[in-house]
């Protein structure tokens, strides 16, 4: 009887795990062969962001474009871009007024006097750092940085869990309601790809914002980025951010 | 001899428990999770070309120039050169696809002041005017030709 018992255990044992591995072969058989390679390669580019605040008028259009072209929700506090106003007066230069009427999506109105302190306005947007802590620490492989320097979100991975958002030293995430997925800006991935500067940069009409591709020899931005003092969000996060800010004020938070 | 040999066998049972386990978690491993996870790293590489895939609604300046030569050429001498048509036409993809899809008419006055009205926050090169002290708040066009907005023009 307990000769019978082992054989049993076994044959089972051995059918258990040939099924497992034809199971295992043929997933790999009906893949196929992955999807026809595009002319974009990943390998070939590097994304960042220039932005000069010394050009930025506080219209509103990159606000207004960033919307319409990803489909963001109207409503106030859903932005994958805005504009901070910020007044620093020269008595307490550490205690810098911050604000963002709507994010800046209908421009600014006057608020403050001439000669009282000093005023100016910073976008903001995801800085699709190198080394993102909100990709560090999804729980299920919903978020990441591609090859190609630019961090994107699964919208099938995602559970919603909100802990990218939490994680984001630059407050650049939020939770989608519609979809109840964490989302953000994509750089207009899907305009870079084909060749198209983001929507946002797009529009800008002082050309404070340009796209960069710091992996293409012949981008303006490496002459940008030389000629000029740069500097990003938060340094001491270490977060290897790439949106590279000129005339950035250290008010700036 | 015989007890210790019945203590060996509900260990095999167990162990046979075990492998049957892990042989569910392979299977079950293998049907869920997509092949193309962890190509490139910790993610589904499918994932790239899902957000790559999403429409546009901004043409880009480039398909405007294709058709509309002229009002390029009308804004060359003009600083206004530099703007995007998008950045006050609007997004126009679905025109530049289809000709026949109208145009909306732009937003003439508010969108003039969005990046002309004086705010203390803007850059001093930038061109501001305060409307009231400017033309009485009249219609900026009844001055200016939006592409070309000099007055010493003609």
């Amino acid at each position: 009887m307990e000769t019978t018992r082992r054989d049993f255990l076994m044959v089972g044992t051995k059918l258990l795990v040939m099924t497992a591995a034809t199971a295992a072969a043929f997933e790999h058989v009906v893949a196929g062969t992955p999807e026809a390679v595009t002319t974009y390669s990943t390998a070939e580019h590097w994304w960042a962001m220039l932005i000069d605040i010394e050009k930025c008028i506080g219209g509103g259009h990159c606000v207004r474009a960033c919307k319409t072209e990803n489909g963001v929700l109207d409503e106030p506090m859903y932005f994958r871009t805005w504009v901070e106003r910020y007044h620093v007066n020269m008595s307490d230069p550490d205690h810098p007024i911050v604000d963002s009427p709507d994010g800046g999506i209908n421009g600014f109105t006057e608020k403050y006097a001439d000669g009282d302190g000093k005023t100016f306005f910073v976008p903001k947007l995801c800085n699709h750092c190198a080394d993102s802590p909100c990709t560090q620490v999804c729980p299920v492989g919903a978020t990441f940085r591609t090859n190609d320097g630019v961090v994107l979100i699964d919208k099938d991975y995602c559970v919603g869990c909100r802990y990218c958002v939490q994680a984001c030293p630059y407050g650049c995430r939020y939770l989608d309601p519609r979809t109840h997925t964490a989302d953000k800006c994509t750089l207009c991935y899907h305009r870079l790809t084909k060749g198209l500067v983001p929507a946002c940069v797009e529009v800008c009409p002082t050309g404070a914002r340009q796209i960069a591709d710091l992996k293409n020899p012949n981008d303006p931005a490496h002459e940008f980025l030389r000629t000029h003092k740069i500097q990003v969000l938060k340094p001491q996060m270490a977060t290897g951010a790439k949106v590279y800010y000129n005339g950035l004020d250290g008010a700036v938070r | 001899m015989r007890g210790s040999f019945r203590d060996f066998e509900h260990l095999i049972r167990l162990a046979g428990i075990f492998v049957a386990g892990l042989l569910l978690f392979a299977v079950a491993r293998a049907e869920f999770v997509p092949d193309d996870f962890g190509k490139y790293g910790h993610y589904r590489a499918g994932a790239i070309a899902d957000v790559a895939a999403r429409p546009m609604a901004y043409a880009g300046r480039a398909r405007c120039t294709e058709c509309h030569e002229d009002e390029v050429n009308e804004a060359a001498p003009a600083k206004h050169k530099v703007i995007s048509c998008e950045t006050c036409h609007g997004a126009l993809l679905k025109h530049a696809d289809d000709p026949a899809v109208d145009v909306p008419k732009a937003d003439g006055q508010a969108l003039c002041l969005r990046c002309h009205a004086a705010n203390t926050g803007k850059p001093t090169h930038q061109p501001t005017i305060v409307a009231k002290e400017h033309s009485d708040e009249d219609s900026c066009v009844s001055c200016h030709k939006p592409h070309d907005p000099r007055m010493d023009q003609e």
